[in-house]
């Protein structure tokens, strides 16, 4: 396979479920309890947390990082969205090899539909009595970037956009000018949208290499609808 | 790479609703910042850049919100500069903005249809709309580096042979939440702000609007073009700056470098200077790592305000009308230097030829970014 750019990696969490590569890799259920990692499609990866419950989105966070044995204090005072976006990049990057790039090698760009709303709505609630600094420094869109970039020391390009639905057609064009002009090498890009107790998040991991599947908008698209 | 040229501008601000008038009373050392005492805002008086409670911005204002309307002024004013269409699938409109209609949540009840009205999507698509634009417009919500980051993405669309023109249009309007807010952190000055001074204490905020247009032809009379851009982030802290200003430093090399400009080339820079503590002592470390301690240094804070998600934009113009002048503008509020890197930060209005200049900005998320812009 030649080297150019390839989607390496991809997580999604969705449905109280998250998925790497397309195979579930965490399935709470609490009927069931945990259950091993099964697959869910063609390809290859596990789908990590599943629960089947009707938990509120704080819950399904907490139990995902919990399943996950994750071990990073700072998680607990994120907003949803940071929280969202940041156990989405512990799937997407856990275990790949990336001690060879750069620290300002790897890009960060996202999108979503509800920007920080989630939280400007919190942070107004405490406005009359008084305002909280805690919840304000939430009420940005890209904190999450900033979350997953002081968590693996990621100090390269940046971009957070806005759209009603995940643009694949500029997320393929963006991320892959950045590589084509060698300003990032590796990309961590994709969709984190949290509003109430909606949310979805779609991380995908692109660099040039000769593993992985073309990085297309095509592709993104597949994955993203979970149709791989 | 190719070059993308900045064709034409506007700025919407409380000292002005064009380039020039902006322009003009920069040059006058006028500042739109004064105290207002006003209970919407916050419980006490406050500093700020704010338009007047009764300014219109359009002949249609009522149709929609004031940062709509802010917007649309800016864009109109640009977009009677040149002969570019809205309707050519080669146009992207980008709008920029940290906050947007943020401000409906402090005035209207919490439907799912408000939400979906704050939405900056909502926005975007009415001034798209309003002129026509037939792309969906690409809407950039990145802290303060927002602004910046929109030429910076239009450039590399251009460039990316993607669109031949990108409309980039940021704004942001000041209420009670980001007023809150930053008050919050204990990071609004008592005072109009001091950037790089030794008693600045905090921001300013200000409200404005800027549009640039950006092509891969020289379609008007400009000489300017957007020569390098880049972005980065410090990986350090989410509402704090870097200690080092190491990742600026690099952000800024890495404009530089795509520019083809070395750093004894740069003849001016025109800093973020929020005159926060930490923010002006970080930069000012980021610029001597640069290697540019020796090139004049203002902030415009002084004039504007912090005005967010417009910023980028609103200083950029500034910048580029400094450059055809020949002119390097003053930091109002600056007096004595307060930063341990001994940058050489403006105080007075100079002549100055000035081929290759450079903007940076820094936001919460720890974000930052860096444009060169070049004479041709």
């Amino acid at each position: 396979m030649s080297i150019d750019k390839k989607i390496i990696a991809s997580c999604i969490i969705a449905d109280n479920t998250i998925v790497k590569n397309g195979v579930q890799v965490v399935r709470e259920d609490t009927n069931q309890g945990v259950q091993q990692p099964r697959r869910v499609s063609s390809r290859d990866g596990m789908e990590l947390v599943r629960d089947s419950t009707n938990q509120d989105v704080q819950s399904f966070l907490l139990s995902a990082y919990q399943q996950l044995q994750l071990n990073y204090p700072k998680f607990y005072k994120m907003d949803h969205i940071s929280k969202l976006g940041w156990l989405a990049a512990e799937v997407l990057l856990k275990e790949e090899q990336l001690q060879d790039v750069r620290a300002e090698d790897m890009a960060i760009v996202l999108q979503n539909a509800h920007a920080s709303l989630d939280t400007d709505v919190k942070y107004y609630e405490t406005v009359s009595d008084i305002a909280s600094p805690a919840l304000f420094v939430y009420t940005l869109p890209n904190i999450v970037i900033g979350e997953i970039s002081i968590r693996h020391k990621f100090k390269g390009e940046n971009a957070f956009f806005v759209a009603n639905t995940f643009d694949a057609t500029l997320t393929a064009q963006y991320v892959g000018s950045l590589l084509d002009r060698k300003s990032a090498t590796h990309c961590i890009c994709g969709w984190v949208d949290v509003l109430d107790e909606s949310y979805k998040a779609v991380l995908f991991l692109v660099a040039n290499s000769d593993k992985g599947i073309a990085f297309t908008a095509d592709n993104m698209r597949t994955i993203f609808n979970g149709e791989n | 790479m190719a070059d993308v040229f900045v064709v034409a501008d506007n700025i919407v601000s409380p000292l002005g609703v064009t380039t020039v008038d902006n322009f003009r009373q920069l040059t006058n050392l006028a500042s739109g910042v004064q105290l207002h005492d006003d209970k919407a805002l916050a419980p006490e008086p406050v500093y700020a850049s704010l338009f007047g409670k009764h300014t219109t911005f359009t002949t249609d204002d009522a149709a929609y919100t004031k940062f709509e309307a802010l917007l649309i002024a800016s864009i109109n004013d640009a977009l009677q500069q040149v002969a570019i269409s809205p309707t050519d699938k080669k146009t992207l409109l980008i709008i920029s903005s940290t906050k947007g209609n943020i401000g409906l949540l402090e005035t209207e009840t919490l439907t799912d249809e408000l939400k979906q009205r704050i939405s900056l999507q909502s926005s975007a698509n009415m001034v798209a709309a309003h002129f026509g634009f037939v792309n969906t417009p690409l809407i950039v919500s990145n802290a303060c580096i927002s602004g910046l980051l929109a030429i910076i993405t239009g450039a590399r669309l251009i460039q990316a042979g993607v669109y031949e023109n990108v409309v980039v249009a940021g704004a942001d309007v000041i209420s009670r939440f980001i007023m809150s807010g930053f008050q919050s952190f204990q990071a609004i000055s008592a005072e109009p702000c001091k950037p790089f001074d030794e008693n600045r204490v905090g921001i300013t905020l200000g409200e404005g609007a800027g549009t640039v247009v950006l092509s891969a032809k020289k379609i008007s009379d400009t000489n300017i073009k957007v020569a390098g851009g880049a972005t980065g982030n410090d990986a350090n802290h989410i509402s704090g700056p870097s200690r080092t200003g190491e990742e600026l430093s690099y952000v800024i090399r890495q404009a530089m470098q795509e520019a083809g400009v070395s750093a004894t080339e740069i003849d001016f820079i025109s800093a973020h200077g929020t005159a926060t503590i930490y923010n002006d002592e970080m930069e000012a470390k980021a610029i001597a790592l640069a290697g540019l301690a020796h090139a004049p240094v203002n902030s415009l804070k002084g004039n504007y305000g912090h005005t967010l998600g417009a910023a980028g934009l609103i200083e950029s113009i500034i910048t580029m009308q400094s450059m055809k002048a020949g002119v390097v503008l003053p930091t109002p509020g600056f007096e004595q230097l307060g930063v341990s890197a001994k940058i050489n930060v403006a105080k007075e209005l100079q002549e100055k030829t000035l081929t290759h200049c450079l903007k940076t900005a820094s936001g919460f998320g720890g974000c930052n970014g860096a444009i060169v812009f070049s004479k041709i």
